[in-house]
């Protein structure tokens, strides 16, 4: 592993980790509120103190917020230590953690109080998305201020959080061009450009998250070779096209113009040529992965590299028009969903979290808390097999009904309610696991921020 | 790969990709069969909509939550309609909360659902599969009927 270069103020590296600390109280509020959703949809009346309006947006925004803390986090963490610069300006990225958090805190009340206004995975006052866009301004205008200093070649996990973080602005707009007449007024346009904005939201952080799952195996093997390679760019490009112009199967349903949904669809199987290099190269990947499995961050990459797989093979089906029109408004979706944010995202920003963490604090797990650490490791990922598998057959129950159209939406549901059930079990077993994995590194920050 | 070639590839997907938003803004959804239907009080529902979170729970053209039905043609369903549609929003269900809605509120989100009702058809229940994979509907599409 390399060392940290030497000479760096501790500011930064306290400001990432204020990064890291709320990521994980986010993530742990985020599984509490979708546990307590899922037990909504199967039990009615269940803690009704906070109903399903309220449960679900908590849990979207806070699981959202978990995502981008980690992923920002370690970006201002790696840039000055570990890619031979200095962060342009520690003050702005201050400035970024605490109008997020002050934001954040603000949505929280918003959504406690039932006061919405916005549009789905955004439901707070749409006024809140003012300082996140100017929040959002400021780290890019550090992050491309900080990189313009060093010169090329980058390595590709630059270029991708440089495209995440760019694409995240322009992306995030577009959520919000609704409060235009001019998109709000007509339906159909509105859809298709809230679903546009969000399906490429989504390749926005999977370029922030990606670009730190190739910088953790780069910087703990200490080869940058992939990092600089020509397969690694090509692939990023790839990426980038697929964040471009693969969105529009969230809604072939929408009556929008025909050769949006051709576009999509022909895009959406370039994803083939991910997958296949996947499983070309899968058997030598994974046996050098498995050398360095006792390496706790490695470990989640694999297991993050085993759900993109899985995830991949699921997204390429629910791409194709004759099956995405029985699994669309299904829990299909939800797996599909559920598996990437969990199973790949969550995966690899606890990689980094389980890198960054002692890196920063100068500890080290002791054998007894890199054993919890394990442990939930194995739970997190056997029970969301089944957490996902569950998803899986009640999705193709439901859209198998649907379209067969002799049940009403109540039986439809009662059908699916033992899968729902067992969705909402494991749900519980997959934040034992979380938990399993987390207090650990809690322990080192707070020995850390004392 | 060289610096000045993906510095050429990145310009081209980023101009595409602006390129390609302003022609989805425009012409990729200039139709909309509803708008007939579009009145100050259908946009007044939409609001209202969104400030009561139904989407949490409802679908409209499947997208949203999954604890309720899918309301885009709740209004031209058999057995449904604004009638319908009121009655839930004046009582609520086991699991559908009581919104506490005056009457006009509630005639708002009708008029939005009645909107929403005339722009097409979800969940599509007719139609044909071709050999490649893509689909013809059967029905209020933009291939006739």
């Amino acid at each position: 592993m390399t060392e940290p270069l030497i000479g760096k103020g501790e500011m930064k590296k306290e400001i990432s980790i204020y990064f890291i600390l709320f990521a994980i109280l986010a993530l742990v509020g985020g599984v509490v509120f979708g546990m307590i959703g899922a037990f909504q949809s199967v039990i009615p009346g269940f803690f009704n103190f906070i109903p399903f309006i309220k449960c679900r947006p908590l849990h979207v925004s806070l699981v959202i917020a978990w995502i981008f803390l980690s992923a920002v986090g370690g970006v201002y963490y790696y840039l000055p230590n570990y890619c031979k610069v200095t962060l342009f300006s520690d003050k702005l990225a201050k400035v970024h953690l605490w109008i997020f958090i002050s934001t954040g805190v603000l949505v929280i009340i918003s959504y406690l109080m039932g006061i919405f206004g916005g549009r789905e995975y955004w439901e707070f006052p749409p006024v809140l998305a003012i300082p996140i866009i100017i929040s959002w301004i400021l780290f890019g205008f550090n992050f491309f201020k900080t990189v313009f200093t060093k010169t090329e070649p980058w390595p590709v996990y630059i270029w991708m959080w440089g495209t995440g973080i760019f694409f995240f602005l322009f992306t995030y707009l577009e959520s919000n061009l609704w409060v235009f007449p001019y998109f709000r007024d007509n339906l159909v346009r509105d859809i298709t450009v809230q679903w546009k904005s969000n399906g490429s939201l989504v390749g926005s952080w999977n370029m922030l998250i990606y670009g730190t799952a190739i910088f953790l195996m780069d910087r703990i093997k200490n080869d940058n070779s992939i990092a600089t390679s020509r397969i690694a760019f090509i692939m990023y490009f790839l990426g980038l096209i697929n964040l471009i112009f693969n969105w529009a199967h969230h809604i072939y349903i929408v009556p929008n113009a025909l050769w949006i949904r051709y576009i999509a669809y022909g895009i959406s199987m370039t994803e083939l040529i991910i997958l296949g290099k996947i499983i070309w190269n899968w058997k030598r990947s994974l046996s050098k992965a498995m050398q360095d499995f006792h390496i706790l961050a490695i470990r989640f990459i694999v297991a993050s590299d085993v759900w993109i797989l899985l995830n991949l093979m699921l997204a390429i089906l629910l791409s194709i028009p004759a099956i995405n029109i029985f699994t669309h408004g299904t829990h299909l979706t939800v797996a599909h969903a559920m598996g990437s944010t969990i199973g790949i995202n969550t995966m690899i920003l606890i990689a980094s979290c389980l890198f960054l963490i002692p890196d920063i604090t100068k500890q080290q797990f002791s054998k007894l808390q890199a054993k919890s650490i394990s442990v939930g490791f194995w739970v997190m990922n056997i029970v969301l097999l089944f957490f996902w598998i569950a998803l899986i057959v009640a999705g193709y129950i439901k859209g198998y009904l649907v379209i067969q159209d002799k049940l009403i939406f109540q039986d439809i549901m009662l059908q699916i309610n033992p899968y729902l059930i067992t969705v909402a079990i494991t749900g519980c077993v997959i934040f034992a696991g979380i938990l399993m994995v987390f207090i650990p590194p809690l322990k080192l920050i707070r020995k850390y921020l004392r | 790969m060289r610096l000045n070639t993906k510095r050429f590839i990145a310009a081209i997907l980023i101009s595409s990709f602006f390129i390609y938003s302003i022609v989805i803004y425009t012409t990729g959804t200039s139709v909309d069969k509803g708008k007939d239907y579009i009145t100050e009080q259908s946009k007044k529902g939409r609001q209202l909509f969104q400030n009561k979170n139904c989407i949490a729970c409802h679908q409209i053209y499947g997208l949203g939550g999954f604890m309720g039905p899918d309301l885009t043609n709740v209004i031209s369903s058999p057995g449904k309609g604004a009638v319908y549609v009121k009655a839930f929003l004046q009582n609520g269900t086991v699991r559908m909360p009581n919104l506490n809605l005056t009457e006009t509120e509630k005639d708002e989100i009708v008029e939005f659902l009645t909107y929403t009702d005339k722009t097409g058809v979800s969940p599509v229940k007719k139609f044909e599969i071709n050999y490649d994979g893509t689909v013809n509907w059967k029905g209020r599409d933009e291939k006739g009927n």
